[in-house]
């Protein structure tokens, strides 16, 4: 990567001035601790005409994060981050590695500069320049022909989650959708689908409660949960550890020894990939047979625990400790059980139960991984259980099980508005590939609602996103889709860089990135916060804001006046702000949340549950029996495989114990990278530097396969094959690999791909109530190369 | 070589320590560091067998040693150990790219660039408000301090068991880390 010139004589000259300015600053040992002592010598820097000014990083982590542009002669020179009084109540918000390398990734000269279309054929990458005018006339004249043609059902908004701006493209293309009679909607998301699907059946809805709760915890189960790699929030791996050093025991159940397992974990439990519902059953088995459950807490806020607290009109026998016990099946679901099936030693199984039962209150903090597995469903339903037979549900320092995600942000600001969609007919988002080649087909049993689909889909708009693509499972299947030009008509893509997705473009805008358009950041996890991002270098060469050519495509279609009221993107952040300000006397003006960069309330102790604990009568759960459905009567009702009444331990279609295990004997799991967010920063040289993309695998399976620590790979089954570098550890389970998911599918002409993108081994068969994806549920052989 | 006056040191608490890297990345940009050079890095270390595993991670750039081997050995005189406060600086002005500090230092602090055909290294971002991987880091888990109260902290050491002998060059940093790593 070649360094600005003029940005590398900046440096020099700062350099050189912190050496001679700094010189005479001595201070007495005393005053050292806190702050670091040669502040003085900072006002020679700042005096050169430095300016320091909000921007953010907006990428999808459950964080949001603030950072500060350091400006001089108009080149970001450094980022700092967060700099506001740093205390123990309200610990500042520091950005990761990714947000803080943002000047790396705004000068990859691999940035897409100009508007281009496809020339060659599709997914080829053959692109030639256009004009903007040329791909504006073009996108509206596609738009038409396809609505005219299919109707608005054949126009597909991508799931893209690249820029989490409130004004972004993607609300930007459904705003401009339902002005033309609607789009293709979707359901759940490639991240928790499972649990997002299945938690309302169970509790009624889904919660999670803020990390600052932990410090009350005792015993804290990490179960796929990696927040160090995965950042949930911008602060939890801090509120962990100081949960830690409060004294709480932590116990990680995963197949690898994880960044956050690795500093946190008192005991690790290395259980193969598929079977966290084997072992949460095992554990209700200890409870129950060792009279560790909490029955007052089951008989008053649970159905279907036990035979006296059934639903009416359901046979005997269906209850979940009748299901654990093996009353009706006849398979007690003993620690020795669950050993043969999760590797895990029936002791370690046993004790984990009894610690859990015992030490009050226990969170147990479930991961999105675990649940995006065949069955992923399970592992939800049978969290949720475990933490209700501990009475854990809706108390400070215990944890609603069921998986980690967002709770309800109280900051009042909403997004670009995108209006009704006329179109009713949603597909579960794993789906889309089905919904092009047969959507007109597709039923409620493949989790369409309001079915059927007008049209298969014809049109796409892939902006900042690369599930085109990279994302989504079993990438062969998907390029084959694809290439085929009889079934989507035409695709237009916006992003920063020839991703994979963008490859397969018929239209590729140049987008501008984070620093270069002003944003509001609001965090998934529910932080209680927003971030405002203000534009502090003018995007180069032909690089444009989504909003900016979807508002041309818009006048082009005559309903220009209709989609922007009047307004730029600018112009409608500023009426975001009006609005909140309305709902929310403490929310700044806009100059000011321009000036300072965040709005923040004070972190507060928010417990998931807890009016339905503390008040059952007033506060029902929202449930069809108004309580927390351990047997769910909706779900038995549905009487499908795969669907049970109460949550049952499920063997995985390509797990351990399968047929095809004999001739792909390896689980392959594709955990989240903190070097990228999903796919974005993929491309970014320093990323690469600190963590590059490597397969974990033991060296026992190592061994076998004469690999050496940095040897290159292929790892292959039947759906495709990629070629990476081992990284030999023992800290991932035998007959478990791990390759981060997000590297950029790069195949060589003999199809394999060279870059390790994961989602040429994955697979597109959908889990059973969710239609969610199931992607880390595959197996695979590795060889050396 | 002289004592300093008070020497400063590094406290890294590897108990908190994630392997984020962040300390890493906002050296590099504070650095404007090409790839290939990194004044900050962060180290990942594992032992025990499975499934008694342990790892754990250390974030280090220059450790101002009380004997630096890179100011005693570099030709150019372009490294000086502060008497106020130890601090080893090195000046790229007066670098002439020999290298020899690359090989004499046992933890790789200073980092060549061919491209400039000069050597840098951390001088505790001197003119700072603080160093910027202590304001960086997500975990509090760096900080910096005179040297004599940080070595008398609850549970601090100075010899890893996958880091060179303190003895060669008496590094101004002490740890807090797993007892499975003290060496």
């Amino acid at each position: 990567m070649k360094t600005n010139e003029h940005d590398r004589t900046l440096v020099d000259r700062r350099l050189f001035l912190r050496l001679s300015g700094a010189a005479g600053a001595g201070l007495a040992a005393g005053e050292l601790l806190g702050r670091w002592p040669l502040a003085g010598a900072a006002g020679v820097a700042a005096a050169g005409g430095t300016k320091i000014v909000a921007v953010a990083c907006n990428h999808n982590c459950g964080g949001r994060c603030h950072l500060k542009a350091h400006i001089k002669d108009g080149v970001i020179t450094r980022i700092s981050t967060d700099d506001s009084p740093d205390t123990a109540g309200r610990p500042q918000l520091r950005a990761c590695l990714k947000g803080r390398a943002m000047r790396s990734r705004l000068r990859n000269p691999a940035r897409l500069r100009y508007p281009m279309k496809r020339v060659g054929e599709r997914g080829e990458a053959k692109f030639q320049r256009i004009s903007w005018d040329e791909a504006i006339d073009s996108i509206a004249a596609n738009l038409k022909r396809m609505v005219e043609r299919h109707g608005p059902a054949s126009v597909y908004i991508q799931y893209a989650t690249g820029d989490c701006g409130l004004i972004s493209g993607h609300a930007a293309a459904q705003r401009l959708m339902n002005l033309m009679g609607g789009y293709l909607a979707r359901y759940n998301s490639y991240s928790s689908a499972c649990l997002s699907y299945t938690a309302p059946f169970v509790t009624g809805y889904r919660d999670t409660s803020s990390y600052q709760t932990l410090e009350h915890s005792k015993l804290i189960i990490l179960n796929g949960f990696n927040p160090a790699e995965t950042i949930f929030e911008t602060n939890s791996n801090y509120y962990l550890a100081r949960a830690k050093e409060a004294g709480a025991r932590v116990v990680a159940i995963d197949p690898r020894l994880t960044e956050t397992a690795a500093t946190f974990a008192d005991e690790w439990l290395p259980l193969k990939p598929t079977t966290d519902a084997a072992l949460f059953v095992a554990m209700a088995h200890v409870l129950i047979t060792e009279n560790l459950c909490n029955r007052e807490f089951l008989d008053t806020y649970c159905i279907g625990f036990d035979e006296e607290h059934m639903p009416a009109g359901v046979p005997a026998g269906q209850s979940y400790e009748s299901y654990v016990l093996g009353r009706s099946d006849g398979v007690a679901k003993t620690p020795e059980w669950a050993a043969e099936i999760t590797g895990i030693e029936a002791h370690a199984i046993r004790n984990l139960a009894r610690e859990y039962g015992t030490l009050h209150p226990a969170q147990l903090l479930q991961g999105l991984g675990p649940q995006r597995h065949a069955h992923g469903e399970e592992s939800v339903r049978a969290g949720i259980a475990l933490a209700s037979m501990t009475g854990n549900l809706g108390v400070a320092g215990g944890g609603w099980g069921g998986g980690e995600g967002g709770r309800r942000i109280e900051i009042p600001i909403g997004g670009l508005p995108t209006g009704d969609n006329p179109v009713k007919a949603k597909i579960p988002v794993f789906l889309w590939t089905d919904a092009i080649v047969r959507g007109t087909e597709m039923t409620a049993a493949d989790g369409v609602q309001n079915g059927p689909l007008a049209s298969n889909i014809k049109f796409i708009f892939n902006l900042a996103g690369n599930t085109l693509v990279n994302q989504h499972a079993d990438i062969n299947r998907t390029v084959r889709i694809l290439r085929d030009e009889a079934l989507v008509e035409c695709i237009v893509v916006s992003d920063h860089f020839l991703t994979p997705s963008a490859r397969f473009a018929d239209i590729l805008l140049p987008a501008d990135n984070s620093l270069e358009r002003s944003d509001i950041g609001v965090p998934w996890s529910g932080e209680r916060y927003i971030v405002f991002g203000n534009k502090v270098v003018e995007p180069p060469y032909e690089c444009r804001h989504d909003y900016w050519w979807l508002s041309r495509v818009a006048e082009r279609l005559g309903i220009g006046e209709a989609f922007t009221e009047g307004r730029t993107e600018e112009q409608w952040l500023e009426q975001l702000v009006r609005e909140a300000r309305r709902k929310d006397p403490g929310f700044p003006s806009y100059d000011e949340l321009r000036e300072r960069g965040f709005y923040r309330k004070d972190p507060e102790e928010y417990v998931a549950f807890e009016k339905e604990i503390r008040d059952p009568a007033g506060h029902p759960f929202p449930t069809p029996s108004g309580k927390v459905e351990i047997f769910s009567k909706t779900l038995y009702e549905m009487n499908q495989p795969g669907i049970p009444g109460v949550p049952h331990y499920i063997p995985a279609w390509e797990g351990p114990a399968g047929e095809l295990a004999g001739r792909y004997p390896l689980q392959c799991i594709g955990p989240h990278y903190k070097r990228r967010t999903h796919s974005t920063w993929d491309e970014d040289p320093w990323m690469e530097e600190a963590d590059p993309q490597q397969m974990w695998i033991s060296p026992s399976d190592a061994a076998a396969r004469s690999i050496a620590h940095g040897d290159r790979v292929k790892v292959f089954n039947d759906r495709g094959a990629l070629l990476t570098r081992a990284r030999v550890t023992k800290r991932i389970r035998p007959g478990v690999v791990a390759i981060p998911q997000g590297a950029w599918y790069t195949p060589g002409k003999d199809g394999v791909c060279r870059r390790g993108c994961i989602n040429v081994l994955t697979s597109q068969k959908a889990t059973p109530l969710a239609h969610g994806n199931a992607q880390h549920t595959i197996l695979v052989e590795v060889k050396k190369v | 070589m002289a004592a300093a006056r008070a020497q400063i040191g590094f406290f890294v608490d590897a108990t908190r320590c994630i392997n984020c890297k962040t300390c890493e990345i906002a050296c590099k940009d504070f650095h404007d560091a090409a790839v290939g050079r990194r004044i900050r890095k962060v180290r990942s270390f594992e032992g025990g067998e499975f499934p008694a595993v342990f790892a754990y991670n250390v974030s280090m750039s220059c450790n101002h040693c009380a004997e630096p081997a890179c100011v005693q050995g570099c030709p150019a005189g372009a490294y000086s150990k502060r008497f106020e406060d130890g601090i080893v600086v090195h000046d790229p002005e007066k670098c002439i790219g020999c290298r020899y500090c690359t090989w004499l230092c046992p933890y790789g602090a200073p980092q060549y660039d061919a491209r400039e055909g000069r050597v840098r290294k951390c001088n505790l971002c001197l003119g700072e408000a603080e160093p910027v991987c202590v304001a960086a880091c997500p975990m509090r888990a760096i900080e910096v301090g005179p040297l004599a109260e940080i070595a008398a902290r609850p549970g601090a050491t100075i010899a890893l068991r996958d880091l060179p002998s303190p003895a060669l060059t008496r590094p101004s940093i002490r740890y807090r880390v797993r007892k499975e790593a003290h060496s």
